[in-house]
């Protein structure tokens, strides 16, 4: 009875902290419509800068929170609100969603930049050194009372601020109806802005309770509020009162886990994952939602054509042979990684840009195509690779099951919960055997190495021919993805993007439809992960960790993710163009760590990708065919006099970055001259003063002799 | 027996009772028409009937096989299909394309042999949207839209066609070039049922017609009946001048 009141005690406290952060989430998400992905991340730097002021340098603790949650946090909350957030209006939920995980991910770069992760930080409770209150048979610290007292005044103050103040109820009035709100004299942008300074507030009081209890680490507290998602999710992100029931169930029920569960080899992770697993079933829990129809939104991926699609995986290829050839190992080394992350977010095409499902676990199920790799691909056996792709595929299926249920947000939590899942515990188990049927083998609790891949007799062991494998795959691959999209079954996901009521009364199987969607992705990723693993030859769990897979999801969507164009855009950025500024500017190369977060939040302003205007821009080159001969031309004399050594690669990649752009101004100037010369016969003397010439013009088109015009006159 | 019958359907949310014991029968060969003031639950009737939205009580049929515990998916192949009021269009799609995807749809699960993209073609040129076939729906006037969602459904080749408001946003000339495919439509065997505003183009081509108010039904009867029934022009129709 003892032990079950302290960790009733226990997860109380925890409960008040998850009331507290998940009550500034649903303040934010039914005020403005975006899900804040980052409100773990708010807490996370709150605590960090707490700690600052009040450890570091010594500020006394009133003034250091009275700094931190009154003034610091709400300006911060209006900054992302004015900054970032109002550009979102009639985007869809994906851009919503990259643009708070970027956010998320530039929040925990620029921790790490300000306060260096190696160093640890001592953080001490509420009145640490004061003696804990006994209650019966058991004690409760300060700290603990303290939370729970907060989150009580949490709850009386929002209730008052909803229901007694002027923009409680201008915030009420724009939940239910946000337009009519502002018809009857409502100020969306200030209610908006006030959302978000006391969200934002909340969750850095949020993030200073829970630092005391876990390590101070960026990425840990910033995830370790998934818990709190639970509970928001539990209140359906509307209901306060509900949230802080899901925040008693949520933060109970780990408490209870670490008092109560068994002691074994098996179940530590298992204790890590539950807010993950009880996010999920949450999720699970929640009512049938009715069908989705017709959500308007900015984005716009036109339909490939055959003969771009043949183009671009020819450029890749190229593109592959290139760089084997050209860079130095340590170089291929270094930036080896582009094809196999791109072919991860290659896999994100299909489902995210066509289907509109939104998966964050792509880079858990590159995981299990590594683990299967290395299990089942000994001494580079291709048959792994298969099993790869199976693999991954049915456990995607598995995955897609419950995404029926769940669209949008929801569905991003679900698979942001299955990956932590697996991170956290599954990767982590030691050998175990299902059913004594099948042993089961995954990092082995540390790393598992991978051989490299062997096709027909040849052994892909240098970074060069990997390098020429997987850009070939990544080519090959994109060419599927184009033909999906220009088939039926893009068709068909196109259709349920848009609506699924009307889908489904046309006797769509809409089940059916997201699991093969959901399989084919995931066996990509899998494929992805298979010879990832295979180049890197030794994987562990942090390889494939939600925290490592957000960038992928967000630059491919950054990049464009109708179009496989957007997932190389992607994997380019994150795997060539990041380390290549890195090797250049050294001095700055900590701060890069931001640079995916500020790309994924500059989308809001342009949601068709970076690869649409790409594309726009190098048009002129398609059209002209002149123009493009040549460019291929110069490209491949450039390459062959790279090959003679006769430049450096410097000069090589200098000019065959500026063909192009040269390209694309020659094949403009040279259509204006076109054009230049031809005035459309309408024109003619509209632009330009009327000339004799075009008098003849005219007369020659409508068929009149001189004579029957000017004969009598002129003789 | 009726193709589609409604029985004594009600359904309320929260408080509000939008459908209450609501009957309705749609027959083959037949336009059948249902009209009412805004808000009345007609559009409600055609969610519950396509299994978009549940009911709370009363039974719908579709050729003496009860429907209730359907998906909208299975009642779709059971031969129902529909338009929306609030069009539903695949925006990201052409307007061939956005027929394509049902008559590929159909095939799937109809496995009948027939050719999508003949079936396709066929109904663009029966609905007379050859010249934007091509174009972006989003591109296209509403009257259009219209039709495309007409052609979409059409593709399943269903024995049942409820149509949401089909002719709002057309002019007079294609209200009633409109007008005349319903009644080929039925003339071939389908059962229409057309929830419509324009109440010349209801009671032109309209059998049968079911005035709903305030989520009952207050008249059934054929148009002429419909016109002088007081207690439909004290709630719907108003009296002329």
């Amino acid at each position: 009875m003892d032990k079950f009141l302290t960790f009733t005690i226990v997860g109380l406290a925890t409960s008040a902290i998850y009331a507290v952060i998940a009550s500034g989430l649903v303040l934010t998400y039914t005020t403005t419509g975006i899900f804040n992905f980052a409100q773990g991340a708010i807490g996370m730097l709150a605590a960090f800068t707490y700690w600052q002021l009040r450890f570091s340098w010594g500020w006394p603790t009133p003034v250091a929170l009275i700094v931190v949650l009154f003034v610091l946090a709400p300006l911060f909350g209006i900054l992302i609100d004015r900054v970032i957030m109002r550009g979102l209006q009639d985007t869809s939920e994906t851009t919503k969603l990259v643009v708070s995980i970027s956010l998320l991910i530039g929040m925990i770069g620029l921790a790490q930049i300000i306060w260096d992760p190696n160093v640890s930080r001592p953080y001490a409770t509420f009145f640490a050194t004061s003696k804990p209150l006994a209650i019966g048979p058991t004690t409760i610290t300060w700290h603990q009372l303290i939370t729970i007292a907060v989150a009580i005044a949490v709850a009386i103050g929002l209730r008052f601020l909803l229901y007694a103040t002027r923009i409680g109820i201008a915030m009420r009035a724009a939940v239910d109806d946000r337009p009519l709100a502002t018809l009857n004299g409502a100020r969306p942008h200030r209610v908006s802005m006030f959302a978000w300074a006391i969200g934002s507030s909340l969750a850095a009081l949020g993030g200073i309770l829970i630092a005391p209890l876990v390590p101070l680490e960026a990425g840990t507290l910033s995830l370790l509020i998934i818990s709190a998602y639970a509970a928001a999710i539990f209140g359906r992100l509307r209901s306060f009162p509900l949230v802080f029931v899901g925040a008693i169930v949520v933060g109970c029920t780990e408490g209870y886990l670490s008092g109560y569960l068994p002691q074994n080899q098996y179940l530590p992770g298992l204790r890590l994952a539950s807010p993950a697993i009880l996010l999920f079933i949450v999720l699970l829990l929640l009512p049938n939602p009715r069908l989705r129809g017709r959500t308007r939104s900015r984005e716009f991926f036109p339909m490939p054509s055959r003969r771009g699609a043949l183009g671009f995986a020819a450029g890749v290829t190229a593109a592959g042979v290139v760089l084997a050839t050209t860079m130095s190992q340590p170089d291929l080394v270094t930036y080896g990684r582009v094809f196999s992350v791109g072919i991860i977010a290659l896999s994100l095409v299909p489902l995210v840009g066509f289907a509109g499902q939104v998966s964050l676990c792509q880079l858990s199920f590159a995981g299990i195509g590594a683990i299967v790799m290395a299990h089942l691909g000994h001494n580079g056996n291709p048959i792994a690779l298969v099993w790869a792709v199976l693999i991954t595929a049915a456990i995607g299926a598995v995955i897609a099951l419950p995404a029926l249920r769940l669209s949008g947000i929801y569905l991003a939590l679900g698979t942001a919960a299955f990956a932590i899942a697996l991170d956290r515990w599954i990767f982590t188990l030691p050998k175990f055997s299902v059913f004594g049927l099948f042993n089961i083998d995954l990092f082995q609790q540390g790393s598992v190495s991978v051989d490299p891949l062997r096709l027909f007799g040849f052994t892909f062991d240098t970074p060069g021919s990997q390098m020429v494998l997987l850009s070939s795959v990544f080519a090959l691959l994109s060419l599927l993805v184009v033909a999906i999209r220009r088939g039926r079954f893009g068709r068909r996901l196109l259709a349920m993007k848009d609506s699924e009521a009307a889908c489904a009364t046309l006797g769509l199987n809409l089940l059916g439809t997201k699991v093969t969607v959901f399989a084919l992705s995931a066996g990509m990723a899998g494929l992805g992960g298979a010879l990832l693993g295979s180049q890197l030859s030794s994987v562990s769990p942090q390889n494939f960790d939600l925290v490592t897979g957000l960038p992928i999801f967000a630059l491919a969507v950054v990049g464009g993710i109708g179009a496989a164009g957007g997932a190389l855009f992607g994997a380019v950025s994150l795997a060539g163009l990041l380390p290549l500024l890195a090797a250049l500017l050294p001095s700055v190369s900590q701060y890069l760590v931001i640079l995916p977060g500020l790309a994924g939040i500059g989308l809001g302003r342009n949601p068709n990708g970076a690869v649409h205007d790409l594309r726009e821009g190098f048009m002129p080159i398609a059209k002209s065919r002149i123009v493009l001969v040549a460019t291929v031309v110069v490209l491949a004399g450039l390459y062959a006099i790279r090959m003679l050594d006769a430049i450096d690669n410097w000069t090589y990649a200098l000019l065959t970055m500026t063909t192009p752009l040269v390209a694309v101004v020659a094949a403009t100037l040279l259509r204006r001259e076109r054009a230049d010369g031809v005035v459309p016969l309408e024109w003619r003397g509209v632009t330009e003063p009327w000339t004799d010439d075009d008098v003849r013009d005219l007369d020659r088109v409508l068929g009149l002799t001189e004579v029957e015009l000017h004969g009598a006159a002129r003789g | 027996m009726a193709q589609l019958a409604v029985r004594g359907v009600t359904v309320r949310f929260g408080g509000n009772v939008a459908l209450d014991g609501v009957d309705l029968d749609a027959d083959p060969g037949m336009v059948t028409g249902l009209i009412g003031p805004n808000g009345a639950g007609k559009t409600t009737l055609f969610n519950v009937i396509t299994g978009l939205i549940p009911l709370n009580s009363g039974s719908i049929q579709l050729n003496g096989a009860p429907m209730n515990d359907l998906s909208p998916t299975k009642r779709a192949r059971r031969g129902l299909a529909r338009t929306f009021q609030r069009l539903e269009l695949f925006s990201l799609l052409s307007v061939r394309e956005n027929i394509r995807v049902a008559a590929d749809i159909r095939k799937g699960w109809a496995r009948d042999g027939s050719d999508p993209a003949a079936v396709t073609e066929a109904l663009i040129e029966r609905i007379g949207l050859g010249a934007v076939a091509d174009a972006r729906v989003d591109a296209l006037p509403t009257g259009q839209c219209r039709l495309v969602e007409l052609g979409r459904s059409l593709a399943t080749r269903p024995e049942v066609l409820l149509l949401d408001e089909p002719a709002s946003g057309q002019d007079e000339n294609e209200t009633l070039a409109f007008g005349a495919l319903l009644q080929e439509l039925a003339a071939e065997g389908m059962a229409v049922v057309l929830v419509e505003h324009d109440v010349h183009l209801v009671m032109r081509v309209c059998h049968k017609v079911h005035v709903l108010d305030f989520g009952r039904i207050i008249a059934v009867g054929d148009p002429q009946q419909i016109q002088t029934n007081p207690a439909v022009v004290a709630a719907y129709l108003g009296t002329p001048g």
